[in-house]
């Protein structure tokens, strides 16, 4: 899908669709559930079409309830959709893929260990070495601001450090995937600011696709390559927008007119789906 | 200390003092109570001269085995319940009526089943013991947040790895509740038992010693029990906290 852009991002677009793969490609893929009380089933989400590039960053924007976390589930192989397939790497999968990583809206931490041994679980499984583990922990601890508190445990952290353990933990295990679930939900708008320099950063050194489901209009702005507005339940794709930011990019592009721009087209489309979900309620 | 367990032991220390004076003084005649002090010098003698260290064996063997039987076996049937929703939510109205049953009539069963000894004992505190296990077990299992298990996912464990990984450390703390239970059944479970109707073990060497008017054995052998059950209790719930500790702030 391509979209009419403005100014001087059509050079650097330019660029980043020719060097564009295919990564994970969603063919029309659906997800219904049954109705608690009835019984009878209902649409959470699509038909939904869409190919997420090698190295991208998306991000999904919608009201709540329109079925982002269930897009995700779908996109992550942990739930099967309806109908339709997922395809990552050239495989249909069935179950989650190796090379894929998620950050989960809800606290994911394991309750029974430091946040050192959090964040080193996945990697001692996989059968990394030891010193390995030690260096790349080490890393994360550092990156997610949590080297004083790794001998603590999730239960004496607040939640947006809880939240950060949980990214640590994903983000060690180096996916070539990354999804995230609203993970900097649970911090405040600085600390907010500047994990996302530090997620750019971190994209650009290890190449990944990144899905970002945020409710942040101006965090979707600001990180990615291209937006995802979704609509009112069931979700559906109603725009996609192009930001046309360079691959080395950091928050101060929001003092730029194009950000200004981004954000207003994002807030045209989100604003008439959120009034028809508060009005739904009323 | 706390300022509230402080307090606790000067209540117990206040209450074995009063039982004391009370026995020293006659008010409570010598045929009926003996003073606590002197349940407990009989019972450091009995211990030395060993005179019932076959029955105590007998005993806090047959509690031993229980409760690891009724623990591990409820565990286990606990997951297995907690995997069959349907089942489960016709089994949950009797076990939660189960401990209105009370156990000991089938007593008489087990004997003709097992003999007199160690087997029917330990099948009456197992089935005494077992459902307190397999109901916080399932708590546990129900308690563990839905995302917990999506991650074991997103990190490709195998359903045995996720139940040993992920579903036992979270659910510990529950399962703790139930170990307790199991552990305080088993006690009950066997010492009654051998209260009605074995030819060894504490029980039944209170059982004997009240038959023949040996109260010094008698109280001496509760004095044990009370003992060994408060140190267990202890010992146990020092665990519990310290597995709590963790996940509180
Ligand atoms: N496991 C489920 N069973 C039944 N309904 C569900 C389930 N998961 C999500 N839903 C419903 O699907 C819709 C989309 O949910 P979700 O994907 O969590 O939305 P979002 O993440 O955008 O807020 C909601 O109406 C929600 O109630
Ligand atoms: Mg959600």
């Amino acid at each position: 899908m391509t979209f009419a852009l403005k100014g001087g991002a059509v050079e650097t677009l330019r660029v980043a669709v020719e060097s564009r793969t295919p990564h994970v490609t969603l063919s029309q893929v659906t997800r219904s559930f049954k109705k608690a009380s009835t019984r009878e089933m209902f649409a959470a989400l699509g038909p939904i079409d869409l190919t997420l590039n090698k190295g991208e960053f998306f991000s999904v924007v919608g009201p709540s309830g329109c079925g982002k976390s269930t897009l995700m589930d779908v996109l992550s192989g942990l739930a099967r959709p309806t109908s339709g397939q997922v395809m990552f790497e050239g495989k249909v999968i069935s179950s989650v893929p190796d090379g894929v990583g998620v950050v989960f809206q809800e606290d994911a931490s394991f309750p029974w260990l430091t946040v050192r041994d959090n964040i080193a679980f996945g990697l001692r499984r996989s059968g990394v070495d030891g010193p390995e583990v030690e260096r790349r922990v080490a890393y994360a601890l550092g990156f997610m601001g949590l080297r004083d508190f790794a001998g603590a445990y999730p239960a004496q952290l607040s939640g947006g450090m809880r939240q950060r353990v949980c990214i640590a933990r994903t983000l060690v295990m180096q996916p070539r995937l990354i999804l995230m679930d609203e993970p900097f939900g649970a911090l405040d708008q600085q600390t907010r600011l500047l994990m996302g320099d530090e997620l750019l950063r971190l994209w650009r050194e290890t190449n990944a696709t990144v899905l970002l489901i945020t409710h942040a209009l101006d965090e979707a702005a600001m990180l990615s390559d291209r937006v995802g507005v979704m609509s009112s339940r069931p979700g559906l794709f109603i725009d996609l927008v192009e930001t046309g930011w360079e691959r080395d990019r950091d928050s101060r592009v929001v003092s730029t007119p194009r950000f200004g721009e981004i954000n207003a087209r994002l807030w045209d489309k989100l604003r008439v789906e959120t009034m028809k979900v508060m009005g739904a309620q009323h | 200390m706390n300022i509230e367990s402080v307090l606790r032991s000067l209540l117990v220390a206040a209450f074995i003092g009063l039982i004391e004076w009370l026995c020293r003084t006659h008010v409570i005649p010598p045929m009926v109570l003996i003073p606590p002090s002197q349940m407990l010098m009989h019972l450091l003698s009995l211990v030395s001269t060993g005179q019932y260290s076959q029955d105590i064996l007998f005993s806090f063997g047959n509690i031993v085995v229980s409760a690891f039987v009724a623990i591990i076996s409820g565990f286990f049937i606990g997951l297995a319940v907690h995997s069959m929703p349907r089942f489960r939510a016709a089994l949950e109205p009797l076990l939660a009526s189960y401990y209105a049953v009370p156990t000991f009539i089938f007593y008489p069963v087990f004997i003709v089943v097992f003999g007199v000894g160690h087997g029917s004992i330990i099948a009456i505190a197992v089935l005494l013991a077992i459902v307190a296990m397999i109901t916080a077990t399932l708590t546990g299992l129900d308690r563990i947040p839905n995302v917990l298990r999506k991650s074991a996912a997103v990190m490709r464990m195998s359903r045995l790895q996720t139940a040993w990984r992920i579903q036992l450390p979270a659910a510990l703390p529950y399962l703790f509740g139930g170990v307790k239970l199991a552990v305080a059944y088993s006690f009950i479970g066997v010492i009654a038992s051998e209260f009605i109707l074995s030819g060894s073990g504490i029980g039944y060497a209170i059982a004997f010693a009240y038959n023949n008017f040996e109260s010094d054995n008698m109280y001496a052998l509760m004095l044990l029990v009370l003992i060994s059950v408060t140190l267990i209790n202890a010992a146990l719930n020092f665990f519990d906290r310290r597995l709590q500790a963790r996940r509180q702030r």
